[in-house]
């Protein structure tokens, strides 16, 4: 079509693509404060319109009705070169949204599953969800106040998984930090791109 | 009268008259392959004569798209859900107003390179 690739020359930027990564876990471990470390920009607000069936429990009737609901996923920015911007989503918390993973996941480098040591069993969904589908994804223990109880290979053993996937213990108000999560995850996918498949 | 930059629904219409009131009614763009990271940017400068012939939104989008932005930076930038973004995106493409660069495939150089990116911030 004839606007594909018009004039590159007298509009820089034109030839610039996009990546995104995903930042997953449970409800208030940080997703949106990590966004908001290593984002160039102020994380930014975008949202959805779904509908939904739902089902009131006390409806007797068992009349189902559909619902519009919205979404909202936040997000940040980083320009890696005048080619290349790469994208930070942070997943939405609720489980009754995982519908709006898979949008987010297809064409991800992967994710960053961020894990709160006092509610590990936060992060189960996020891990079991791209375990399922192969992409990769690192552990983020996100040490609050700098408590430090817990060994990445405790954590491992807790989620029980894969010995290869990345476990670093961070602190995602730290840039330093957020950066060596980033880092690690491309890291761990180009080893898993480059792995043979079992 | 009506203002042209104002609608004929109010706040009492709801949140969800008003996306798609803005759509006319159409829930789906024809454009298959716009996604929330697909970059887009203008073809033209804003003029006058084009200012005159798009409605706010879409004047918006071509402004705010001088420079490269994704879907859904123009949706929070905008205050609209992504799918009626998507819409009205799809519509400014049509009139070849827009131009779009789909996400890439992140392949071994890709990563690399945002390995690379991330350690020089």
């Amino acid at each position: 079509m004839a606007y594909a690739d018009s004039d590159p020359n007298q509009r820089p930027g034109v030839r610039a693509t996009a990546v995104k990564l995903l930042i997953a876990g449970g409800f208030g471990v940080g997703k949106t404060t990590m966004v908001g470390t290593i984002s160039e920009i102020p994380p930014l607000r975008t949202e959805e319109l779904i509908t939904e069936l739902s089902r009131g429990v006390d409806d007797l009737s068992g009349v189902e009705s559909k619902k519009t609901t919205t979404v909202a996923l936040d997000f940040g920015r980083i320009t890696i070169s005048p080619e290349l911007v790469l994208y930070l989503f942070g997943t939405p918390g609720q489980d009754r949204f995982w519908f709006m993973w898979d949008e987010l996941a297809e064409g991800a480098i992967g994710a960053v599953v961020l894990a709160d040591t006092r509610r590990l069993e936060s992060c189960f969904p996020a891990v079991d969800f791209f375990e399922r589908r192969g992409i990769p994804f690192v552990i983020g223990v996100n040490c609050f106040d700098g408590d430090e109880e817990y060994q990445p290979d405790e954590v491992r053993e807790a989620l029980d998984i894969d010995d290869r996937v990345p476990v670093v213990l961070a602190d995602v108000r730290q840039r330093a930090s957020a950066k060596e999560l980033l880092v690690t995850l491309a890291e761990h996918a180009i080893t898993m791109a480059t792995a043979t498949p079992a | 009268m009506t203002p042209a930059d104002q609608h004929w629904f109010d706040e009492e219409a709801g949140p969800l008259v008003r996306p798609y009131a803005l759509t006319r009614g159409r829930t789906t763009s024809k454009q298959r392959d716009l996604a929330m990271i697909t970059l887009v940017v203008a073809l033209q400068r804003v003029t006058p004569q084009l200012a005159d012939s798009l409605e706010p939104e879409g004047l918006q989008i071509v402004t705010m798209c001088q420079h490269p932005k994704s879907i859904a930076e123009v949706s929070a930038d905008l205050g609209l859900p992504l799918s009626v973004v998507k819409i009205l995106i799809g519509d400014l493409i049509d009139r070849q107003l827009l131009m779009f660069r789909s996400a890439v495939t992140p392949d071994i150089n890709v990563l690399q390179a945002v390995i690379n990116g991330i350690r020089r911030l």
